[in-house]
C-alpha cells in the first residue's frame, strides 16, 4: 500500500445521500477474481447508457471534472453491501479522497485498507466545496488533519492508528503477525 | 459494573489493545463465499501465507449459483468464481458446502442450520448480511475482502468498539404483520443510518415471543439501518434450535453453561435506545430506492422533501400521494437471506393455497438452502406453489442481487422478500418493493399490493 501523507487535487461532487455500493459498482462486475480494473465500471449505471455510450448528464463525464481525484458526497456514503470492489473501483478510477457528510462503517474500513482517505465534513463546508471549479485544487494534509481550500482550512478527525497506517502505507497483516504470541495465548485459553 | 450483552461479547474476544483504539479481536467463525474471497486467497498466495485456522472457517457457494438447474452454469465468469473457491478450499484445507452438497445454501441460512452459528461466538463473513447470525447472541458482522484475507491469515481483526443501541419491542404483532414489517417500520421511522457506529440489541416481549427465524429476519436487516451488528440475547428457543445440529451435537451440554451467561445485565445502559409498540403496526411496502423509503399499506406515498426523494420517485416511476395498492407488480421474489427459511415458505404457501398467480406476474420461490428446500418438499409446499403458478427453484441468493440469471427487467416492479431496493439491485432499471413473504404472495395473486389484513379478516368472516 502506498503511503498517503498529503494529497492535492481537483474535486467532483455527487451530493445525494445514501449512495450505496450497488451504485458505486454494480454486481455484474463482482464476478472478477482480480482486485484491479474496476475503475471503468465505477458508477456504471449512472455513467453509461445501455449502449455503453457515456451519459453526458452524469457529472463524471463532464470534461472539466474528468481529472478529479477528490469525490464530495452526501450522508451515509457507501451504505449497503460490504463489497470492497466499491473502494477498488473508486481508487482504480483515480479517487484518493472521499469527503462526505458521513460514511457507512464497512465502506469506511474498506477505504483505509486500500490507501484511500474518507473524510467527514459537515454540510455547510461541503456546500462550499461544491462550488469549486473543475480546475480549482484543494489540498488534504493527513499529518495535520486539515483540508486546505480557497475558503479556508478545515479540520477533520481520524483514529490515530488508522492515520498511522495510511501515513506509512503499512500492511495490516504484517503488523498483526507481530502479535502472534498473544493470538496463540488467546487460543490456548479460549478456543 | 453492569454490562450489555454486546460488552460481554466484545470483552471475551479481545486479544490485545485498549478500549477507544482499534483492538485485536479473535474471530471464532469465518464464513466464506465465492464472490468476496478470490482476491483474499490470491493475497495469501502472493505473500506466501497460510490459513491460520481452516477448522474455524467454512465456505459455500450462493451469490451467483444458478437456481433453475444448478448443474448447468451458463455464465462462464460466474463458473470461474465457483471453480476458484473450490480450488482455494482444497488448497487451504477449508470445509466447503459445494453446489452439489446437501448442505449448500445461502451462507446466512446454512450457518445456523448446521449449528456453526452459536451464542457467544464472533462471526464474520465477506457479506454485509452477516448481521443475521446475531439472532443467536453471536457478535456477527460483514467485512471487506482485505479483512477476509486478514482473518484467513491471523484469525483476528482490528476493530474499534462501536457504541451500543437498544431497540425494545413490546406488544403482540397484529394478524398479517410480520417480523419483516417491524424492521421496515424501524427503517422508515428512524432512517437508514439509525444504527451507524452502533451494535443494536433487540429485546422485549415481542422478541421473546418470536421464533429464531423471525429474529434472524430482524437482525439480517440491522445492516440496512447502518448497524455494525444486530443482536438478540440467547434464550430457551435459541438453545432448542441448536440442540441437535451437526456442529453442536457433541458439545451441546458443555456449551450451554456459557451460553446461559449471555444477556444484558439489569440496569446496564445502552448509548441510545428506541421503544416500539408493535401492536399498532401494519404491513409495510417500500416505494423508493433505499430500505428506509417505506410506508404502511394503508398510507399514501410521502411528498417529495429533497433531491433524494425526487430521484427515487423518478427511478421508480411513481408519484407521491398514491397508495401502495396502486403499484402494479410484474414480478414476485420469495427468497434471500432475509426471508427464505421454512417458516417464510410455510406462511406464503398457506396464503397461496388454492389461489392462482396473476397472469401478468412472474413469481419465483427460491429456498434459502437445500435443507429448507427438502423440508418444504416433504410438506408438499412445492406442489402448492407450482400449482398456483410459481416457479420452484434451487437454493441460492438469486434475484435478491441478480448476480445469476434471475433478474427483473428495466422499468418493471418486483414485490421482493429480500433486503435491498437499491437502484439496479435486481437488474438494471428494476424497481424493487420490499415486503413480507405473505405480502409478496398476495401481490403475486392480485398483480398489485393489497392489504392482507383485510383479506385475511374477510376470510375469517366467510368461514364463521
Amino acid at each position: 500500500m502506498k503511503p498517503l501523507r498529503t494529497h492535492k487535487g481537483t474535486t467532483v461532487s455527487i451530493m445525494l445521500d445514501n449512495i450505496d455500493t450497488d451504485q458505486i459498482i454494480p454486481k455484474q462486475y463482482l464476478k472478477r477474481i482480480e482486485r484491479t480494473g474496476f475503475g471503468e465500471f465505477l458508477f456504471d449505471e449512472w455513467r453509461y447508457h445501455d449502449d455503453r455510450s457515456p451519459n453526458q448528464s452524469f457529472v463524471l463525464n463532464n470534461e472539466e471534472r474528468k481529472t478529479a481525484t477528490i469525490l464530495i458526497s452526501g450522508h451515509n456514503f457507501g451504505c449497503g453491501s460490504s463489497r470492497e470492489h466499491a473502494p477498488w473501483a473508486l481508487h482504480d478510477y483515480g479517487f484518493t479522497i472521499v469527503i462526505a457528510g458521513s460514511f457507512a462503517d464497512i465502506f469506511y474500513n474498506n477505504c483505509i485498507k486500500n490507501g484511500m482517505l474518507p473524510i467527514v465534513l459537515d454540510d455547510a463546508i461541503r456546500q462550499k466545496l461544491v462550488t469549486l471549479k473543475g480546475d480549482q485544487e484543494i489540498e488534504i494534509d493527513l499529518e495535520h488533519q486539515l483540508v486546505k481550500t480557497p475558503f479556508g482550512n478545515y479540520e477533520f478527525t481520524i483514529d490515530s492508528v488508522w492515520k498511522d497506517k495510511l501515513l506509512n502505507g503499512l500492511d495490516d497483516i504484517a503488523i498483526t503477525m507481530q502479535y502472534e504470541d498473544k493470538i496463540e495465548q488467546y487460543e490456548s485459553v479460549r478456543v | 459494573m453492569k454490562k450489555t450483552l454486546f460488552d460481554k461479547l466484545w470483552e471475551q474476544h479481545i486479544v490485545t489493545g485498549d478500549e477507544g483504539k482499534p483492538q485485536l479481536l479473535y474471530i471464532d467463525l469465518h464464513l466464506v463465499h465465492e464472490v468476496t474471497s478470490p482476491q483474499a486467497f490470491e493475497g495469501l498466495r502472493l505473500s506466501n501465507r497460510k490459513v491460520r485456522r481452516p477448522d474455524l472457517t467454512f465456505a459455500t457457494m450462493d451469490h451467483n449459483v444458478p437456481t433453475e438447474n444448478q448443474l448447468v452454469i451458463t455464465d462462464l465468469i460466474a463458473k470461474q468464481q465457483m471453480d476458484t473457491l473450490r480450488n482455494n478450499c482444497q488448497e487451504f484445507n477449508i470445509p466447503l458446502a459445494d453446489i452439489t452438497d446437501e448442505e449448500q445454501g445461502i451462507v446466512h441460512v446454512i450457518g445456523p442450520e448446521l449449528g456453526l452459528t452459536q451464542p457467544g461466538k464472533t462471526i464474520v463473513c465477506g457479506d454485509s448480511h452477516t448481521s443475521t447470525h446475531g439472532a443467536f447472541g453471536a457478535l456477527a458482522f460483514g467485512i471487506g475482502t482485505s479483512e477476509v484475507e486478514h482473518v484467513l491469515a491471523t484469525q483476528t481483526l482490528w476493530q474499534v468498539k462501536p457504541k451500543s443501541m437498544g431497540v425494545c419491542l413490546e406488544g403482540n404483532l397484529p394478524k398479517g404483520v410480520y417480523a419483516k414489517d417491524i424492521i421496515l417500520h424501524l427503517l422508515a421511522t428512524y432512517g437508514v443510518s439509525m444504527g451507524t457506529g452502533h451494535v443494536i440489541e433487540f429485546y422485549g416481549e415481542t422478541i421473546s415471543n418470536m421464533s429464531m427465524e423471525e429474529r434472524m429476519t430482524i437482525c439480517n436487516m440491522a445492516i440496512e439501518g447502518g448497524a455494525k451488528a444486530g443482536l438478540v440475547a440467547p434464550d430457551q428457543k435459541t438453545f432448542e434450535y441448536l440442540k441437535d445440529r451437526r456442529y453442536t451435537v457433541n458439545s451441546y451440554n458443555e456449551r450451554l453453561v456459557d451460553w446461559k451467561k449471555l444477556y444484558t445485565d439489569k440496569g446496564a445502559n445502552f448509548d441510545k435506545e428506541i421503544f416500539v409498540d408493535v401492536s399498532t403496526l401494519a404491513p409495510y411496502v417500500t416505494w423508493g430506492t433505499n430500505p428506509g423509503m417505506g410506508v404502511r399499506i394503508d398510507e399514501a406515498l410521502p411528498t417529495i422533501k429533497d433531491e433524494n426523494d425526487e430521484r427515487a420517485y423518478e427511478y421508480m416511476g411513481l408519484q407521491p400521494e398514491i397508495t401502495p395498492k396502486e403499484i402494479p407488480v410484474q414480478h414476485v421474489f420469495i427468497g434471500s437471506c432475509t426471508n427464505s427459511r421454512l417458516s417464510d415458505l410455510e406462511e406464503a404457501a398457506a396464503y397461496i393455497k388454492g389461489k392462482k398467480v396473476n397472469s401478468n406476474v412472474r413469481a419465483l420461490v427460491v429456498p434459502g438452502s437445500k435443507q429448507v428446500r427438502n423440508a418444504a418438499m416433504k410438506q408438499g409446499l412445492h406442489t402448492i406453489f407450482i400449482e398456483a403458478g410459481f416457479e420452484w427453484r434451487e437454493a441460492g441468493c438469486s434475484m435478491c442481487l441478480a448476480m445469476n440469471p434471475d433478474q427483473v427487467p428495466a422499468g418493471e416492479h418486483c414485490a421482493s422478500t429480500s433486503n435491498r431496493n437499491f437502484e439496479g439491485r435486481q437488474g438494471k432499471g428494476a424497481r424493487t418493493h420490499l415486503v413480507s413473504p405473505v405480502m409478496a404472495a398476495a401481490a403475486a395473486v392480485h398483480g398489485h399490493f393489497i392489504d392482507i389484513r383485510k383479506e385475511q379478516t374477510n376470510e375469517t368472516v366467510t368461514y364463521a
